[in-house]
């Protein structure tokens, strides 16, 4: 009896030293199959992502409706995040000009590409909303938001009948390098494009809407996390297909490793 | 699912009628048993990677900037001599922790700051992104594998017969406390009192209740079931009691397998590997 405790506790002890050095030497064990180009990883990615998109579409379907809160539920200032204040010298000259000459272009798989000024956005159907704002790394923040519904700048352009998304082109450069500068980019699909809460906003918490926060005009998407929501917009394109934009994934983050679909 | 899973003696060891083997686990068992021992393993990794992105956890629906609505937040912050600590401040009370939480000295030696430290987390340096694929890859094996056990459970029998708490057990839960307390564990086929509330809680209350709150904080699933975040008390308490049942499930385990190491290691994992199990010699078998 005694040698089984001798040997029970010989194990024990050799077991424990393996596992506590096997933790302690961490977690570098992973990093090598979890690279962004790594097939592990890829298929980690496409199979998860997949499923929670399916299985949400499945369950929100297309007009399902994010939470909406009251006035008392604005507690404080709208978080900024990214940039903040583009440096870009076209975007600060229409800053300067208090965007007066500013335009979005609609273009792509439609019948009438547009060109829009703000007023001519803001003469259009207006909705507003109070929401939660849920960023990626999982905070959240309520604030009112106003604009003109996506659907009805579609509806204005007429979508072709092959377009599968819409692209956002924006005008904030959030990355220098050595290939060259890159402007942020995102984009959504039909469903939540023609999403009664989807908006193109160009007002928060009542006022004209800050630099910081995407001036002049923004995207909603509600039921998406906030990378999903692209500021500083000049562009919407409507495309058949996400590969021959930016890396292929869809989006500026997206091509850095993030989901495309972010309802989770 | 095994037919013969009920009290067997394994005909093998019927000479030895002193201490006989029995089938006491479930295949469904043994192999939901592994599928979340594994996931889990990188569910908590890679959810602290991704609590390292915003390492502070709130109450109510959203994180307050311009007010404290924190109950825990995890840094670093420059000291009087110019020094940095981390830190960790649980509702509004700091306490010192570096080399632990705030900042951690990494495989060279050198300071790096990030709340949980990289060797706690996946991948072991700061990538959000990483950590969220490696998450929900698991999250949806957790939860399927949740789902089928329930399923399975129900049907063989082992949800009612060996998890649930009867009445009459919980008569018995003084004495299984101070059998617990003085290290003294009796081997036979049904598990005793204390094993049942804490398989109990973990399967039918932590694990849905981290699937819950999981779910609470996709904004997806808060369009097809507002609800759910609603009761669990918004956004940000969802998120804070994800974590909070984590440190549970955490707690759990340490225990778990302390208890295997005082029962008998071997024959524990024998157990929950092929399903044969000794039982004492005394012990009446079966029912």
């Amino acid at each position: 009896m005694n040698k089984l405790v001798m040997n029970r506790r010989k194990l024990l002890t050799a077991g424990s030293v393996a596992g506590s050095s096997a933790l302690l030497s961490g977690c570098d064990a992973f990093d090598g199959m979890l690279r962004g180009d790594s097939p592990v990883r890829g298929f980690m990615e496409s199979t998860a992502n997949g499923l929670s998109y399916r299985v949400q579409r499945f369950l929100i379907g297309g007009h399902a409706l994010a939470q909406e809160f009251a006035e008392a539920d604005i507690l404080q200032p709208m978080r900024p995040n990214g940039i903040t204040a583009p440096s870009d010298g076209a975007y600060k000259d229409l800053q300067a000009g208090g965007f007066a000459d500013y335009r979005l272009q609609v273009g792509g798989l439609v019948q009438k590409p547009l060109s829009l000024s703000l007023d001519e956005l803001m003469a259009m159907p207006t909705r507003t909303q109070i929401t939660r704002h849920d960023c990626v790394e999982g905070w959240s923040c309520i604030a009112k938001w106003t604009g003109v519904p996506l659907s009805a700048v579609l509806d204005r352009a007429v979508v072709k009948s092959e377009a599968r998304f819409v692209l956002f082109r924006c005008m904030d450069t959030i990355e220098k390098s050595l290939s060259g500068e890159v402007k942020y980019y995102e984009s959504i699909d039909l469903v939540d494009a023609r999403h009664p809460q989807t908006i193109l906003a160009y007002g928060m918490n009542g006022e004209r809407l800050p630099v910081p926060n995407g001036a002049p005009l923004r995207l909603r998407v509600e039921r998406q996390l906030g990378y999903k929501m692209a500021k500083y917009i000049h562009a919407i394109e409507l495309v058949d297909s996400l590969q021959p934009i930016g890396a292929g994934a869809g989006g500026y983050w997206e091509d850095r490793g993030y989901e495309w679909y972010a309802g989770i | 699912m095994n037919s013969d899973s009920a009290s067997m003696g394994d005909p093998q060891a019927a000479g030895s009628a002193k201490r006989p083997l029995i089938h006491r686990q479930f295949l469904s068992t043994r192999l939901t048993h592994w599928i979340w021992a594994f996931s889990l393993f990188f569910l908590l990794l890679s959810g602290l990677q991704i609590f390292n992105a915003h390492p502070a956890l709130y109450i109510g629906d959203q994180s307050g900037f311009t007010f404290d609505n924190a109950v825990l937040r995890i840094g670093a912050e420059r000291t009087s001599d110019a020094g940095r600590i981390g830190y960790t401040e649980i509702f509004g009370t700091k306490f010192e922790t570096t080399e632990w939480l705030g900042l951690y000295r990494d495989g060279n030696g050198i300071i790096q700051s990030s709340a949980f430290p990289g060797w706690m987390t996946i991948p072991s340096f700061y990538d959000l992104a990483t950590g969220r694929v490696v998450h929900f890859f698991f999250a949806w094996i957790f939860a399927i594998t949740l789902l089928a056990w329930l399923i399975a459970s129900i049907f063989n029998g082992h949800l009612r017969r060996d998890i649930l708490p009867r009445w009459r057990d919980l008569s018995a839960l003084p004495r299984d406390i101070a059998n617990h307390v003085r290290l003294r564990f009796h081997h036979k086929r049904d598990y005793n009192i204390l094993q049942k509330l804490s398989y109990a809680g973990v399967l039918l209350v932590l694990m849905p209740l981290m699937i819950a709150t999981g779910l609470a904080m996709s904004p997806g699933f808060n369009s097809a079931a507002p609800w759910l975040v609603e009761i669990l008390g918004g956004r940000q308490t969802a998120r804070t009691i994800h974590f909070a049942t984590m440190l549970l499930l955490v707690g759990f385990f340490v225990i778990h397998i302390l208890m295997v190491l005082a029962a008998g290691p071997l024959n524990e994992l024998r157990s929950i590997v092929t399903g044969w199990y000794r039982t004492d010699a005394a012990e009446k078998e079966g029912r």
